[in-house]
């Protein structure tokens, strides 16, 4: 058996009264993949943050090629051979690869020319392709990532650390990477993988480890291993991985969506000609690589997207009055004419909840200015937050606690409680689930099933192919800002999603 | 590549605290005022020998030792609170007001202009006409730059900062214009005779009225920011734009309207130092209470209670801090340094009450 490159003896890590990692005790093996799983909160991140020198363990030791180490901060750990990819990238944007592989290296500048040729030499060994002299501003986010494992190689490391890295790849980018993983590995470097994802950690790795609240509770053969088996022990108990589909009967029209065109900031066109029809009592998937325009398709509906003139979103009320016209109007706007349209936004501390208040305030968000006088009535918010609380079990210490101190779960469920509780027609969510634990994913599917079945017309963008599928009654897919098509969720088939996701076949820019 | 050389664990690392209880958190703020006058203590009597006993006893003659001086003291504490009120709401929001010293001098300016050119109203109504003007004017200069913001999104920091200078290159074209007597590039004491658009004495005191004033205007503000539904916007678009928008809320019409009565009770601030306690302008009217009550607001974290008893805290130090110059001999950097040295400590005492020092054998060190 190959040799421990790193041991983890009895480590614990804490914030405050939490503690992110208790008594972990690991080892990390010389030349091999290892993919460190578990839920969020889960406390990967921590852990692999005390190797590379980010945070100092309160107890436990380090061990490097069996010697005990004290890694203070990411010098230490480079001078090790440690190197980490960290989720967010830390790059400067203003300067060039090879500017940004030099930042830190405590060389003077006129070593440029030996540091290019360094990083080609890098490049070709492992199968990269990188523009030295791009500035990062101008790369995209592979480049950036891609940018990111070659400073780290620059710097010497013998084993890198790679922290959810494909949670920004598209499908056909993944696949690059874990080839230069691989070349990686034949070189002898030791690769660490954090992610969520099993069918990747399946695919990649030599091990798993598997964390579960802090705590690490055991090292697999991914030979050995399944997908059941692994979410059993992330989860901590057997998962019924089966999500219900029920049928509504009597679906009527609720929005109707024409010749949707959009630009973001960067005036780039984001939606292209986009029409398509959501109906009560349905779950309407909307499929696509992120960033492929769902966004501004939800803020469009919502009243929050400046769209090109020409478009039109008409919401038909239930009991067959009068349709009313979207576009134009803002989100208070659309409120006022009755529309009772609720909206879990992607970015939940940025723009769904408030993270510095209390649920209870987050309660009152939307409809503050309901009712006459100036003051606010907070009778109202504090019933509804402890009834969201009790339904949802949210777990945080009081309705006045920041929600930005709670969990990701927590979050979502105050938000999605939120939405929910204001009786909507009309639902949408932005990847409802992701970041989410397995358990608080499968109770927010029940609770977008129970919002069909008592006919919400709900939209739900979501980037699992597989949940999309067994959950959803119809899926349209996006693909460069244009609908690629519309699927019917009993029938379709994954492939035919992922290429759709990928392709417009049909030839719909007439006209732009 | 360098080599790694085995070290020891870090002799001190910081963690961060979940939340310190509110008594705790006092004990903090006082500890550090003590630890702030043992270290003046130290530097006074290293530097000029002199017992800093005396040098702290005089400090408090000077700001309490008599009735005229407590009063000045008060007028002090009122104007720094009634600005630093004034820029609760508009920090609050995270936009960055920087322009309250300007606010407060146009404020004055037309507060001024009134007593000299509505000298022939009555009191009674003259007073009100001042309030309305300075508040208007006050208004105005927090308007433009949050119009401009609305508008453009440019960057407000700069714009008020600016506003600054415009009221002050303002407020000398008044001087020249109203000098009295002439030649004496002063204004001069307006309305000395017939004490127009003075505040009345009550209590004995011209400044009982600021007192009501600003005690009432925080109170005021405190509903306004915690009970209000203008208050809950506020902190919506505080905390993110996005949310703000998200929620429905006016996002240009809050910022516009926040700057309007931010300015609006700078500028009111203005009319009390005129009308109230200098009854004259110059470019100095406003002294850099502007820039003081930034702190302020800050160090209360826009609690108006808490305002109160940091504008006293200044006032006290900058009256006693003067006292100390001029009777032990030391100059008025004395004075300034103390100042620093006490707003270091306090200031830096907040990083205690957020992390917790972890030292080496794992002990760990409670309260400071």
């Amino acid at each position: 058996m190959a040799e421990a490159a790193i041991t983890l003896q009895n480590v614990t890590k804490r914030f405050g009264s939490v503690e992110a990692n208790r008594d972990v005790s690991m080892e990390i093996r010389r030349g091999e993949i290892l993919a460190l799983l578990g839920e969020n909160g889960s406390g990967k991140t921590t852990l692999m943050n005390m190797l590379a020198g980010i945070y100092y363990p309160d107890e436990g030791k380090i061990l490097v090629d069996g010697k005990h180490v004290n890694i203070r901060d990411p010098k230490d750990a480079y001078a090790l051979g440690i190197g980490m990819v960290h989720q967010h990238f830390k790059l400067v944007d203003v300067f060039s690869a090879v500017e940004n592989v030099m930042v830190g290296g405590g060389k003077k500048r006129g070593d440029v020319r030996e540091a290019r040729a360094k990083i080609r030499e890098i490049c070709d060994k492992y199968g990269f392709s990188v523009d030295p002299d791009k500035k990062v501003y101008d790369m995209s986010v592979s480049e950036k990532q891609t940018l990111e494992i070659i400073k780290v190689l620059y710097r010497g490391a013998r084993i890198l650390i790679l922290d959810e890295p494909t949670a920004v790849l598209t499908p056909q980018e993944t696949e690059k990477l874990f080839a230069v993983m691989r070349n990686m590995k034949a070189d002898g470097k030791t690769v660490v993988i954090i992610t969520h994802k099993l069918h990747e950690v399946l695919s990649i790795s030599d091990r798993v480890a598997i964390l579960r609240k802090g705590e690490y509770i055991d090292c697999v053969d991914t030979e050995t291993a399944s997908t059941e088996s692994l979410t059993e022990m992330m989860v901590g108990k057997k998962v019924d991985l089966n999500i219900e589909r029920p049928q509504v009967e009597k679906k009527q029209l609720r929005i109707e969506v024409k010749g949707l065109n959009c630009y973001n900031a960067e005036g780039v066109q984001v939606l292209k000609n986009v029409d398509f029809e959501l109906y009560s009592g349905e779950i309407l998937g909307i499929a696509g690589v992120s960033g492929n325009g769902q966004k501004e398709l939800l803020e469009s509906i919502a009243g929050l997207q400046t769209v090109l003139p020409g478009a039109s979103i008409i919401y038909h009320p239930p009991g067959g009055k009068e349709g009313v016209e979207l576009i134009g109007k803002t989100p208070r706007q659309i409120r006022e004419l009755g529309v009772h349209l609720s909206f879990v936004p992607e970015d939940r501390l940025g723009m769904g909840l408030v993270g510095t208040m209390g649920m209870w305030e987050n309660m009152m968000l939307k409809d503050y200015s309901v009712g006459r006088g100036i003051f606010t009535d907070k009778k109202k918010p504090r019933e509804l937050a402890e009834q969201v609380r009790k339904e949802l079990k949210v777990v945080t210490p009081g309705l006045s606690t920041p929600v930005r101190r709670l969990s990701g779960g927590n979050v979502q469920k105050v938000l999605v409680g939120r939405e929910i509780a204001a009786a909507p027609a009309v639902l949408m969510t932005a990847y409802a689930v992701r970041g989410l634990d397995i358990n608080a994913s499968y109770t927010i599917y029940q609770l977008l099933n129970e919002q069909k079945l008592s006919g919400v017309a709900v939209l739900y963008v979501g980037e699992d192919l597989d949940v999309l599928l067994e959950l959803c009654d119809r899926i349209l897919v996006l693909c460069g800002g244009q609908v690629s098509g519309i699927l019917d969720g009993r029938s379709a088939k994954k492939e035919e999603l992922g290429r759709k996701m990928t392709t417009v076949e049909v030839a719909a820019d007439a006209g732009v | 590549m360098q080599e790694y050389k085995n070290s020891r664990e870090p002799l001190i690392r910081l963690t961060k605290r979940d939340s310190m209880p509110l008594g705790s958190r006092i004990v903090v703020r006082l500890v550090s005022v003590v630890l702030a006058m043992l270290v003046c203590a130290v530097l006074i009597y290293a530097i000029t020998g002199i017992n800093p006993l005396v040098v702290y006893r005089t400090m408090f003659e000077g700001a309490f030792g008599s009735k005229s001086r407590i009063w000045s003291t008060v007028k002090e504490m009122m104007l720094l609170s009634c600005i630093a009120i004034g820029l609760a709401p508009a920090f609050k929001m995270r936009f960055w007001n920087i322009g309250a010293e300007g606010q407060v001098l146009v404020g004055g300016i037309v507060t001024a202009g009134c007593m000299i050119y509505l000298n022939k109203l009555p009191s009674a109504l003259l007073l009100p006409v001042m309030v309305l003007c300075s508040i208007l004017a006050g208004a105005l200069w927090g308007l433009l730059p949050a119009l401009f913001k609305a508008k453009w999104n440019t960057n407000e920091t700069l714009a008020t900062l600016m506003m600054n200078y415009v009221a002050i290159q303002l407020t000398s074209f008044f001087v020249a214009k109203w000098e009295n007597p002439y030649g004496s590039n002063t204004v001069g004491i307006i309305n000395q005779s017939d004490q127009k658009g003075w505040f009345p004495q009550v209590m004995g005191s011209r400044y009982f009225f600021c007192v009501v004033l600003v005690l009432l205007l925080s109170v005021m503000m405190h509903i306004y920011l915690k009970y209000t539904k203008h208050g809950f916007e506020i902190s919506v678009v505080g905390a993110s734009e996005n949310t703000a928008r998200y929620a429905g809320i006016n996002v240009s019409w809050v910022m516009i309207r926040t700057m309007l009565l931010s300015g609006a009770i700078c500028g009111l601030s203005g009319f009390m130092a005129v009308a109230g306690a200098s009854h004259t302008i110059s470019v100095s009217t406003a002294g850099g209470r502007g820039f003081t009550a930034i702190i302020v607001a800050w160090m209360a974290k826009f609690d108006a209670a808490t305002m109160l008893l940091i504008s006293l805290l200044l006032a006290f130090l900058q009256n006693g801090a003067g006292e100390i110059a001029s009777k032990c001999g030391l100059n008025d950097y004395a004075s300034q340094m103390i100042i620093g040295i006490l707003l270091f400590f306090l200031l830096g005492c907040e990083f205690f009450i957020n992390y917790r020092p972890v030292f080496r054998h794992g002990k760990k060190k409670e309260v400071r």
